[in-house]
């Protein structure tokens, strides 16, 4: 049984980085040749993903479509500027959509978020931040997700998918703000134990 | 600059998951700008998010918003890196709600012997307080517990408290009971930009004699 789920778990993985190494020529095709075909790949890849993702914030299918939209055509716009090294297409594809809903939330206030390679101070960047986009094409943020225990998890999906900030999943979940934040802490920890570890 | 004290790690995860109020996301990406092991942190994070989105499942979506994408494309020009401007003096998240070009220019309000604030205006919708303090070579601020939330990030100087010494590029990203009493190194001024919920509850009667002035 065990092994069967490892094999399950491989083939899970390869799968993963077959698709990511596509993304990721997709881009290059959209950078250098605006590749119309290119790009089509990744809006159907993409788009429903991200509507489903704006729809979990309490938006409407016609919002969701419209933030859809402005996402994809960032992707276009930005591809040249999406780095490999410092996380996966998914990855960079989240930070857009997380930045734009921001932004489309409060029009008048203009957040401090970041996208991959957006930083303005010189990059020092350590072996680990370069690390990172390998690691998340092995599999490893995925193993690091599937593995953490429920509650854990939880606090994750209200934060990253629901973006609700933390004292509200404190009253949404009956507990205090703090065991919300020691499980936010826990559910880090674990990742990076496997970040760091490979295991 | 390598800082010493860094974002707690619920701090970053919110912080990447774009759930952050303002006014601490501000301080924490000034601290992010100037430090590269919470900027891989950061990163990892937001590779969570990344596979959280991979794992939300697909709605669909209509043949309308895939012709509306596709016929924008045709107008929607390259994204240009904005051109580098001189770096200002202070953080770029916060140098936007600054209108000065250095700190001593702005119009800093005496509170206390030393003791000098200013509010940063941000807009109506941001939640949270942003304040910049401005305490003087060898004073001490007043004991106080935090009355909420507080993240504190050193941008000039620096001040020793019982968690260590905190120079520029350094954050105290305090849970609410603890309580501290920093003490501002002798050889200058100490600047720091804080975050805050609501309004600090000081702890002895002096200081709560002096709360509406230093108003922190
Ligand atoms: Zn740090």
């Amino acid at each position: 049984m065990y092994a069967v789920m490892e094999l399950a778990d491989r083939r899970k993985d390869e799968e993963k980085q077959r698709l990511e190494a596509l993304f990721r020529s997709f881009i290059t095709r959209v950078a250098q040749n605006r590749d119309r075909q290119a790009f089509a790949q990744l809006f159907d890849h993409f788009a429903p993903r991200l509507k489903s993702f704006m729809m979990r914030k309490n938006t409407s299918a016609e919002l969701a479509e419209d933030l859809v939209q402005e996402a994809m055509i960032a992707v276009w716009t930005k591809a040249a500027m999406y780095e490999p090294s410092k996380g996966s297409v998914t990855t960079w594809v989240f930070t857009i959509a997380r930045n734009l809903r921001i932004d489309r939330i409060r029009r008048d206030v203009h957040m401090p978020t970041t996208e991959l390679g957006d930083y303005d101070e010189p990059s020092d960047a350590p072996e680990g931040e370069e690390l990172l986009g390998r690691k998340q094409e092995d599999g490893l943020v995925a193993r690091a997700l599937q593995s953490i225990p429920e509650e854990q998890r939880q606090i994750l999906v209200l934060s990253f998918v629901e973006e609700i900030p933390q004292s509200e999943i404190a009253t949404r979940l009956s507990i205090p703000l703090g065991t919300v934040k020691s499980r936010m802490r826990l559910a880090y920890g674990h990742l990076r134990r496997i970040l760091e570890t490979g295991l | 600059m390598k800082p010493n004290h860094h974002l707690d790690d619920s701090t970053l995860l919110a912080y990447a998951a774009g759930t952050l109020d303002e006014a601490f996301s501000v301080v924490a990406a000034s601290h992010v700008a100037v430090c590269p092991a919470c900027r891989g942190a950061v990163r990892a994070a937001e590779a969570l998010g990344g596979e959280l989105l991979d794992s939300v499942g697909g709605a669909s979506v209509s043949d309308d918003c895939r012709s509306r994408t596709f016929a924008a494309l045709e107008q929607a020009g390259l994204y240009r890196l904005p051109v580098a401007a001189p770096r200002p003096a202070f953080p770029r998240a916060l140098a936007q709600f600054l209108p000065v070009a250095s700190l001593d220019d702005l119009a800093w309000k005496k509170k206390a012997p030393g003791v000098a604030v200013f509010d940063v205006k941000l807009p109506a919708s941001a939640r949270g307080q942003l304040k910049l303090l401005r305490i003087g070579a060898g004073r001490a601020m007043p004991e106080h517990g935090h009355g909420g939330e507080e993240i504190t990030m050193v941008l000039m100087g620096a001040y020793v408290d019982h968690m260590g010494r905190f120079a520029a590029g350094d954050v105290a990203d305090l849970d609410e009971d603890i309580e501290h009493r920093p003490v501002v190194e002798q050889d200058g001024d100490c600047i720091c930009l804080v975050a805050t919920e609501r309004p600090t509850r000081f702890k002895s009667l002096a200081a709560r004699i002096m709360q509406p002035f230093v108003g922190i």
